[in-house]
């Protein structure tokens, strides 16, 4: 029985991570039609500006409220660096797909190649807060505080973004421009500041990301984002492109298949488990679980 | 007026000479451009017998056996880039998957001689008929999803690929460290390093080969088919042909062209290595393809060339660089930015840029001396 809730808990940090990324990227897809290559890279950024922060920011530290400011620190970096790439290198191909995606392929390329410059390619270990070096027992299973935190991060981040796309004007926008981009500009309605917009909030997401997977992993290299950004991109195939729902169900599938067949089977096993789920899923629904037209 | 009537009629006389001398010259010049992939084959085939060093762009003269070892990696990498560009270029899927079937020549040769004791051929006959094979299954699978969920699909392909490498099930593969080759199963003539020129050989027969079926098969009735489903697929389904078989004979081709890279490519390498399964090797075909110029013949593999130059020369010149221009990718990643914006049809437009740019000089220096 312990041996499940770990198992549970753990996948639904595992989860959790996927989401994070996913989210984004999966509005990001929707809206735009962009397939974000460069995600990964605000991932690394990220964990990277956390990283920077908690040593070089006055009040931010490695523990405690210090820990939570450095954080923010790589969110709002993240964000930025995010915005500033669909302003400069984004808008200029509107709606030429092809294109953008090539951008942010050589962009994941150059960006991690530059994090590598600037501070090596190897592991850095991360600060990580004393408390989540802890474990908790949760029906007499040690959970490790890391996976807890990530899936309350994950949490609060589904229910503000639901909030937001429910009940602000904006988010009015961009449900309405996933479903038919033509029709809201038709409207008189620019869609790009809504694009500029998602692309900020995938961003800040998968920065936040990069932060807490610092903390799980307990170091941080820049390679990291690219790792996950498959298992990511297969999260938002599975979810159903620009549904944020479709993705958090897709994450928990995915996080837990993982997780328990990598325990119960070979290690490596849940990976190509994963990948016989999308297989699965493309061949019988080929929308995804949520389709395209569901948001929210 | 009576005046300017045959001035005007005389002007015309006097602009034909440069002309006619050009027209009976073109035809022989067309002529000599038929023959020019051969003469280059020809060239390329007699480079190792060179002794100039080329300094700045190698270290020592060509026929180094370091050198040779770097070009032949670029050729095949040329000949890697263009069966990529069957997909990408020529038939408009846009494949993250095609490093699987490169890997798959690579291991399936290594593990056939290495594992299982087989001569070369054999182990390179069945490798290849395996792999295309395993193209053509997975290519079934994935072509009924089109655009980006058929991305995502063979993406998904190649990194169960990977897994399977990284992992080491049941001890085949060897896992993080690769599998060096077993050099007493392999001929004579491909081993020691005095044989390097042997090998630049190999890999350029294979550039040759893949460039001359690529091209019989742009030129043929099913080429016509693929151009077409690249620029309108609907339309093609309209004149009530197949466009699913079609898209899965180029899938086939084209993974068994870069299975065949990955035979050749093992044995330039000496063995195989875990990097050549990754995504990030599809990707840099991507860029290589759209650097040299999709959708045609040469572009991609001098695409290829360039890249793997590039990639190899930046390594060693990075002590002497300042910050991110020692990082190779940086370098490459950026150019390939750029060149998406700026140079849409990459090395391969360059002659007809220069062409129009010599055309609109040319009018100028003409209207110039006319007034």
């Amino acid at each position: 029985m312990s041996t499940f809730v770990l198992l549970t808990l753990t996948g639904l940090g595992l989860a959790a991570l996927y989401f994070l990324v996913a989210s984004g990227l999966s509005l990001v897809f929707g809206l735009a039609d962009v397939l974000n290559f460069a995600h990964g890279l605000f991932l690394s950024v990220g964990a990277y500006a956390t990283w920077w922060a908690a040593g070089h920011v006055p009040g931010a530290g490695p523990t405690g409220f210090g820990f939570v400011l450095a954080a923010a620190c790589g969110v709002v970096a993240g964000a930025l660096v995010a915005a500033v790439v669909e302003l400069v290198l984004i808008r200029p191909l509107y709606s030429r797909t092809i294109e953008q995606v090539l951008v942010t392929v050589g962009l994941s390329l150059a960006g991690v190649a530059l994090l590598q410059a600037t501070w090596g390619a190897d592991p850095r270990p991360f600060p990580r807060p004393e408390w989540t070096r802890n474990v908790t027992g949760i029906l007499g299973a040690q959970i490790p505080n890391a996976s807890l935190l990530l899936i309350l991060a994950a949490a609060a981040v589904l229910a503000l973004l639901l909030l937001f796309l429910r009940f602000t004007r904006v988010g009015l926008v961009i449900r309405a421009g996933v479903e038919n981009r033509e029709m809201v500009t038709a409207l008189g309605i620019d869609v790009r500041k809504a694009f500029t917009l998602v692309f900020a909030i995938g961003g800040a997401a998968a920065a936040l990301a990069g932060a807490l997977g610092g903390v799980y992993f307990g170091s941080v290299s820049p390679g990291q984002g690219g790792s996950l950004l498959i298992f990511a991109f297969i999260v938002v195939v599975i979810g159903g492109m620009g549904s944020v729902v479709g993705s958090a169900y897709a994450a928990v599938a995915v996080g837990l298949l993982q997780q328990f067949v990598n325990y119960y089977g070979t290690a490596g096993l849940g990976d190509i488990c994963v990948v016989a789920l999308l297989a699965i899923v493309l061949l019988v629904r080929p929308q995804g679980i949520a389709g395209r037209a569901v948001t929210a | 007026m009576t005046q300017a009537v045959p001035l005007s009629a005389e002007a015309p006389p006097a602009a034909t000479p440069p002309e006619l001398g050009k027209t009976p010259r073109r035809p022989g010049w067309r002529r000599l451009l038929v023959l020019g992939p051969l003469v280059a084959l020809v060239v390329a085939a007699l480079l190792p017998y060179l002794q100039l060093p080329l300094p700045g762009i190698l270290d020592g003269p060509f026929n180094t056996y370091g050198n040779l070892q770097l070009f032949a990696t670029c050729l095949v990498f040329g000949g890697l880039a263009a069966s990529y560009d069957l997909l990408f270029g020529r038939t408009g899927l846009l494949s993250f998957g095609h490093a699987l079937y490169f890997a798959a020549g690579m291991y399936g040769t290594d593990v056939l001689v290495t594992r299982a004791h087989l001569p070369l051929w054999q182990a390179a006959v069945f490798t290849l008929v395996g792999a295309t094979i395993l193209a053509a299954l997975l290519g079934a699978i994935a072509l009924r999803t089109t655009g980006i969920a058929f991305a995502m699909v063979t993406l998904a392909f190649a990194q169960v690929g990977a897994i399977l490498v990284a992992r080491d099930f049941g001890g085949l593969t060897g896992g993080e460290e690769g599998l060096p080759i077993d050099g007493e199963r392999l001929p004579d003539f491909l081993l020691g390093v005095g044989n390097t020129v042997n090998l630049y050989w190999l890999a350029l027969a294979y550039v040759a080969l893949v460039v001359f079926v690529i091209a019989r098969v742009a030129g043929s009735p099913t080429g016509r088919v693929l151009a077409g489903l690249r620029d309108d697929e609907r339309r093609v389904g309209v004149l009530g042909l197949d466009p699913y078989r079609y898209k899965l004979v180029a899938f086939t081709l084209a993974g068994g062209l870069a299975s065949l890279g990955g035979v050749v490519y093992v044995l330039i390498l000496g063995g195989a290595n875990p990097h050549v399964t990754s995504s990030e090797l599809t990707l840099s075909l991507l860029v290589m393809v759209v650097l040299g110029g999709p959708g045609t013949r040469w572009g991609p593999v001098l695409g290829g060339i360039l890249y793997m130059y590039l990639d190899h020369r930046l390594t060693s010149l990075a002590a002497d660089l300042p910050g991110p221009l020692g990082q190779p990718l940086f370098v490459l990643g950026a150019i390939f930015i750029l060149a998406v914006y700026f140079f849409p049809g990459g090395l391969a437009s360059l002659r007809g840029r220069v062409a129009l740019v010599s055309a609109a000089l040319g009018r100028r220096r003409k209207d110039e001396t006319v007034s």
